[in-house]
């Protein structure tokens, strides 16, 4: 019921695009920066143009979670949530988001591609719509790097202590760290996900990173890892290439990014199940709306992070208030894409727990 | 006494019952008068009573019982369940082909209601690969019906027909009422939603006789669609489970001779279908192809481990044990961690505990022996941080302890610190004892001084006088006395420092959190909630019996609070 | 206070010793800065040690203008050493040294003490005054650093070379600005303030009606009653949370403004019963008999006598209750969502989710609260024991 309910309503949709109604409607994201670029590019607007009240809330970290429990009370409070693809898949499977047919919900590109092609692969779930493309990548103090030594450029410069003597900041979670330390551990980036299926994989990573865990700084929330860096507790330490952007461009600190081995990902939309039909109209609608060609593209004015759509990237202007060029800071740009690494959900879904257990066990000892 | 009481017995027993004004007997008045006063009491009382209990009670206990409750295994696979009960594992054997039969239509409903996935998260907390090996099979379970419903649909266009369907499996006659309840009661445990209502099928009893596995297939698609789409069933497709089924019994020996004799509506059809003469499906070996990983006896000893609808095995979890199939078993070394967890909260509460104590005890003398004045307004000084929002000192402590923050940076610049070798003191144990001990001084603080304030001073004067040191005097005479004010503060001290979350979160690094650090990441982040709940009782039983002690030794009426 | 032992002056070999003493551990800090560690503490006693024979000696009779010149030369000399703030913890030394050599010449500082005690018990006594406030020290100085950092006109949480300096550049009221004007941070202000009365309401009225029906004579199970009210205070805050956030998600309650106001109530309802039933101990019984004795009825003798009496209790008690939602951020994290986003929840994801020290500006604000909020108790509390005819204790 809920799925024909949501094609119906989506179809209705299109039909009569743009419902304006004098209501609000809650959209989750992380906070920060990142919620502020979204206000700017699509809350703002949207509202301006339907006069819908949009509510922020930052709790998307906690997005599985709280909306399993909404769920199992019957009761979703949210309209749009804005989750990274791993949690789309695992929100998707358990019929907590809902699926959308990708090319009746959104609008095609400029030049009549359709929506599912023009995001291509990104659309990693039936319940996703991507919306922007994020790395994980480490950021230094320029002003820590030591004298004769050009600035880390490599991956294995984190684990290298002696090179670049100081603190690192990881975060507290296997995933990301375990595959960096294969490879540094001389694991070819292809073999990465095998090897650490196995006991003497997982021994390799954490070996390797016993190297550098009386070192490391472990941190949980996305403004760790600036802090530490403009505070100088730490020389480098990792987190969104978006944060790194912020500190670097826009609040001047002295540090510098590493494009090397970063971790590729998703963040995107869901639109919840159990909503009712004007709400999920409603959610429909505000998709529609921000995940233009156009809109996409004006997202990346305010941060770092590339636009999901292929049409938008040759869209990305310069910095609202900076105005300096984005496409040099976006994680897609070629000259930095060079060495990526393409993160696997499937088998994060799989090996996470397990892997959770022995991290933290290790990281306690 | 004794005489007096006696005397007036005789008095009474000589006029008999003493009256009270209204001429009641006395005893009887007062006695009623009590119950008035008891009962007025706990009228007063009751409101207050029932709202805890409903607001915070409640919540607690429907928390707690999250940590045994594995209701999922047995909901989501009910009959492979029952099928797998026969199954041991340790012949090293994965299951029969009808477990795997069993799995296969589980499943298939499982997957409609998006509910097996569901289930392989959870079973994925116990054996590493299950939540893929669920998902993967979710996805692939159309492929086998639809081998069968080509076929069929080949040899009569009409069974792939909604309609047609929905006529050949209503039949006529008395339907099969067991078969349709049973099916609603399998998918209300399933979906969590009241399946009752009109849903426009009803199993003929002939057609569920002559094809019992096709009539329990149709059953779960048109009670499914009917209650959960909200769809008629015989508007809509079947499932491919329901060719599957259907092949299947038209495999079984002696159904087709059967068939050549039913006259029922669809009659044609089914003669058309069993003219196919379709091979029985072979479960197993479609399963083996989804992923091999379903004949590996690990996988079924978990989901047979895991069937009873309640389980120890969160609480195992919380001690670093686990299930297995030959009993309980203690976890590989390396995930060993809650047991260190416990003994590391423990530990870092006592440490707190007593600095407290230590920095306590000298404050609270002070304040007791200064004139009144003085104390109160030194008073101030210990309860303004008491009042002051826990955030605002946890962040405060941050900004003092890290490596540039205003401790070393007055260090460095008196230079007893060399500013390449600055002090670690935030993100490790000594962070957060040092931040905790400041947030729960005053709880310490305030049941010392309230003790001490009882103590005379002369005591220790005249024990001086005596002849008595002042060591002496102080530890003989004193410190004696102060003993339950030690008491009460460092249980309520050491209650409140093991249930410690939002300081050891921000500035207990890894090394310096708690276990409620790693309940609230259990609960928030990895969502294995039945762990996470276990965590909590096992907590919880160590507050409560130290409130108990509390309640023993100091009694719950007399906390006090500062002011 | 009279004078327990009558002051006499000290003779030089006793204030001398102890004066240069006192300077050579300053003079450690001042040389080490400098790195000179031993030049530091010999040049820091002979210093003070000249200075308090100069003063107590030569200027004896005149203790103001000595203090005064002492605490005067000291700034300057700071000042030229190193800036303002150098000044300023000059001018510190300067009055502390000035007030420390006259109060050991004069022998003032027997003024307060018995006078059998032994020397080295005055030496006790006084070191243990300064251990004790040192504790104090450690108890004010986390909530003092964060203070003038909300005024810091970098985005960080450290002291900037320009702060350090006393520089205005490096202050800005830009973070008060930013409370006053964002809209997330007056939206949680609004919520804030909502909710916390709402929860207040409920805790005080449930609260009080069962802490007079506690302190009734004769209650069954009254300390297994006590023991369930009392818990909401004892067991740890995340299993409260995790359950409510659970249970009420059953019930349709989470993410609700009145899910969030059952929570709060239920927290503030142990400081309720154990400050009413604290004031109902001292509370005299013959009063409501007297009132009913002459014909008033069980309301009326509530509202017109015990409840006057109670009323400080109830208020302080409402005080704790009110705070304790103010300053609730575990529970309100789960059980509440976006639109019941409270102060401290806001201030929880300004520490972990964007750097701004306006959470900085938001908790000197709130100690300001904190301290109104101490003062109105501590009144109260006086008001309450001049009511019941205790000696203020």
């Amino acid at each position: 019921m809920k799925l024909t309910t949501a094609l119906l309503a989506t179809s209705a949709l299109v039909v009569s695009a743009g419902v304006a109604s004098a209501q609000s409607m809650t959209i989750v994201s992380w906070g920060g920066a990142y919620s502020a670029s979204q206000k700017n590019a699509y809350h703002d607007p949207y509202s301006e143009k339907t006069g819908v009240e949009i509510i922020n809330d930052d709790s998307s970290a906690e997005a599985v979670a709280k909306l399993r429990a909404m769920n199992e009370a019957g009761n979703v409070t949210w309209d749009v949530v804005d989750v990274v693809g791993a949690d789309a898949i695992r929100l998707c499977d358990e019929g907590l988001a809902m699926e959308i047919d990708h090319d009746e919900v959104l609008a095609a590109a400029p030049d009549g591609t359709s929506a599912s092609d023009d995001f291509g692969d990104l659309i990693v779930s039936d319940c996703f719509v991507p919306q922007i493309v994020y790395s994980t990548t480490f950021g230094y103090r320029t002003d820590m790097v030591p004298a004769g030594v050009e600035a880390p450029n490599d991956i294995c410069d984190v684990f290298d202590l002696e090179t670049y003597p100081g603190k690192r900041a990881l975060e507290k979670r296997p995933i990301n760290n375990m595959e960096w330390a294969l490879l540094c551990s001389g694991v070819a980036k292809e073999d990465v996900y095998d090897v650490l299926e196995t006991e003497d994989g997982i021994a390799m990573a954490l070996a390797k990173l016993d190297t550098i865990k009386d070192q490391t700084i472990w941190w949980s929330a996305g403004a760790d890892t600036p802090q530490l860096l403009a505070d100088g507790e730490i020389f480098m330490g990792s987190t969104y290439n978006g944060r790194l952007f912020s500190l670097i461009e826009e609040q001047g600190q002295p540090v510098g990014m590493m494009w090397d081995a970063q971790v590729f990902d998703l963040d995107g939309w869901i639109v919840p199940t159990g909503l009712s039909e004007e709400r999920t109209k409603q959610a429909m609608d505000y998709l529609f709306f921000a995940t233009d060609t156009q809109r996409l593209a004006d997202q990346a004015k305010y941060i770092s992070y590339g636009p999901a759509r292929a049409s938008s990237a040759p869209l990305v202007g310069k910095h609202a208030s900076l105005g300096i060029d984005m496409a040099p800071h976006m994680p897609t740009d070629p000259a930095n894409a060079a060495n990526t690494f393409l993160f696997n959900y499937e088998w994060w879904a799989d090996y996470r727990d397990d892997l959770d257990a022995k991290f933290q066990a290790w990281l306690a000892q | 006494m004794t005489s007096t009481s006696d005397s007036s017995a005789e008095q009474a027993a000589a006029s008999g019952p003493m009256l009270a004004a209204d001429g009641t007997p006395l005893k009887k008045s007062i006695a009623r008068a009590l119950r008035m006063q008891k009962l007025r009491a706990l009228a007063l009382i009751a409101p207050l009573l029932i709202f805890i209990l409903v607001t915070f009670i409640a919540p607690i206990a429907d928390m707690l019982f999250r940590s045994v409750e594995n209701q999922i295994v047995s909901t989501t696979l009910p009959r492979t369940i029952t099928t797998l009960e026969g199954w041991d594992g340790s012949a090293g054997e994965a299951p029969g082909e009808d477990v795997f039969a069993a799995l296969y239509y589980d499943m298939f409903v499982a997957a409609e209601a998006k509910e097996h996935t569901k289930l392989g998260t959870r079973l994925n907390y116990e054996q590493t690969g299950i939540s893929s090996l669920f998902r993967k099979s979710g996805r692939k379970l159309d492929d086998l019906g639809k081998d069968y419903q080509k076929p069929f649909e080949k040899a009569a266009k009409d069974l792939g027909d909604g309609a047609a369907f929905h006529a050949l499996m209503t039949g006529t006659g008395p339907s099969d009422s067991a078969l349709l309840e049973s099916t609603r009661a399998r998918l209300e445990a399933l979906t969590g939603d009241s399946m009752a209502g009109e849903i426009g099928f009803a199993p003929g009893a002939e057609i569920s006789a002559l094809l019992p596995l096709t009539a329990a297939a149709y059953a779960d698609f048109a009670v499914f669609t009917a209650r959960v789409d909200g769809d008629a069933p015989a508007d809509e497709d079947p499932w491919e489970a329901v060719y599957t089924a259907l092949a299947h019994d038209l495999a079984t020996p002696g159904t087709i001779e059967k068939i050549a004799s039913y006259t029922g509506p669809g009659a044609e059809l089914l003669q058309a279908a069993a003219d196919v003469a379709p091979s029985l499906p072979d479960y197993r070996a479609f399963f083996e192809d989804v992923d091999e990983d379903w004949l590996d006896v690990a996988n079924w000893s978990t989901i047979q481990t895991y069937a009873p609808n309640y389980t120890s095995g969160y609480f195992l979890n919380a001690i670093d044990m686990q299930k297995t199939p030959d009993g309980t078993a203690l976890r590989d070394d390396d995930e060993r961690i809650y047991i260190m967890l416990f003994k590391r909260t423990m530990f870092m509460s006592l440490v707190i505990t007593f600095s407290c104590i230590l920095l306590g005890y000298p404050v609270a003398w002070l304040l007791a022996n200064l004139p009144m004045r003085t104390a109160n307004l030194l008073m101030i000084l210990v309860l303004l941080p008491f009042w002051t929002s826990l955030l605002v000192r946890t962040s405060a402590w941050k900004v003092m302890l890290q490596q540039q923050g205003v401790i070393n940076d007055v260090l460095v610049w008196l230079g007893l610190v060399e500013d390449t070798a600055r002090l670690i003191m935030i993100n490790n144990q000594l962070g957060t004892i040092i931040a905790m001990t400041h947030i729960l001084l005053p709880f310490m603080i305030l049941p010392l001084y309230s003790v001490m304030q009882t103590i005379p001073p002369t005591y220790l004067r005249a024990a001086k006088s005596l002849g008595a040191t002042n060591w002496t005097a102080f530890w003989r005479v004193y410190f004696p006395q102060s003993i339950p004010g030690i008491g009460a503060g460092s249980i309520l001290v050491f209650i409140l420092a093991i249930g410690y979350y939002i300081t050891p979160e921000i500035v207990g690094g890894t090394t310096g959190t708690f276990i409620s650090n790693r309940i609230a990441y259990h609960i928030s982040s990895s969502l294995n909630w039945g762990l996470g709940a276990a965590l909590g009782a096992i907590l919880l039983a160590a507050v409560l019996l130290l409130y108990w002690c509390y309640d023993q030794i100091v009694g719950i009426d007399n906390v006090k609070l500062g002011g | 206070m009279a004078a327990l032992t009558p002051v006499k002056p000290t003779p030089a070999s006793f204030y001398v010793p102890v004066v240069a003493a006192a300077g050579g551990f300053a003079g450690i800090f001042v040389g080490t800065a400098q790195g000179a560690t031993l030049l530091g503490l010999v040049a820091g006693a002979a210093l003070l040690a000249g200075i308090a024979l100069l003063l107590a000696g030569a200027l004896s009779e005149k203790e103001k203008a000595g203090r005064w010149g002492l605490f005067v030369l000291m700034a300057l000399a700071g000042f030229t050493l190193g800036g303002l703030m150098g000044g300023i913890i000059g001018a510190l030394f300067g009055w502390f040294f000035g007030w420390f050599i006259y109060w050991l010449s004069t022998g003032r500082y027997r003024q307060k003490l018995v006078p059998y005690l032994t020397p080295g018990q005055v030496l006790w006594h006084y070191t243990f005054r300064v251990i004790c406030g040192a504790i104090f020290v450690f108890l004010i100085t986390p909530i003092i650093v964060v203070m003038p950092l909300s005024f810091n006109a970098q985005d960080f949480f450290t002291f900037t070379p320009e702060m350090l300096r006393l520089d205005p550049d490096g202050f800005s009221m830009k973070h008060y600005d930013d409370f006053f004007t964002n809209s997330d941070w007056q939206n949680a202000l609004w919520n804030s303030l909502t909710i916390a009365p709402m929860a207040t309401l409920l805790s005080v009225t449930f609260g009080t009606l069962a802490a007079i029906g506690l302190s009734q004579p004769h209650v069954p199970y009254r300390q297994a009653i006590m023991a369930i009210l009392i818990s909401p205070m004892i067991v740890p805050l995340i299993i409260s949370a995790a359950g409510m956030y659970f249970f009420y998600s059953r019930i349709g309650l989470q993410g609700t403004y009145i899910g969030v106001v059952l929570a709060h109530a239920a927290l503030g309802i142990p400081f309720v019963i154990i400050t009413v039933t604290a004031t109902l101990v001292g509370f005299d019984r013959s009063l409501t008999r007297a009132a009913a004795n002459m014909g008033a009825n069980p309301t009326t003798t509530f509202f017109r006598i015990q409840m006057p009496l109670i009323l400080p209790g109830v208020i302080s008690g409402g005080l704790f209750a009110f705070i304790t939602s103010f300053d609730e951020v575990v529970v309100v994290l789960f059980v509440g969502s976006a639109g019941q986003k409270t102060l401290p929840w806001q201030m929880f994801t300004g520490l972990r989710e964007q750097i701004s020290p306006t959470i900085l500006a938001v908790a000197t604000i709130l100690v300001a609260l904190s301290i109104l909020l101490l003062a109105t108790v501590e009144i109260l509390r006086r008001r309450s024991e001049r009511l019941r005819g205790m000696t203020p204790a």
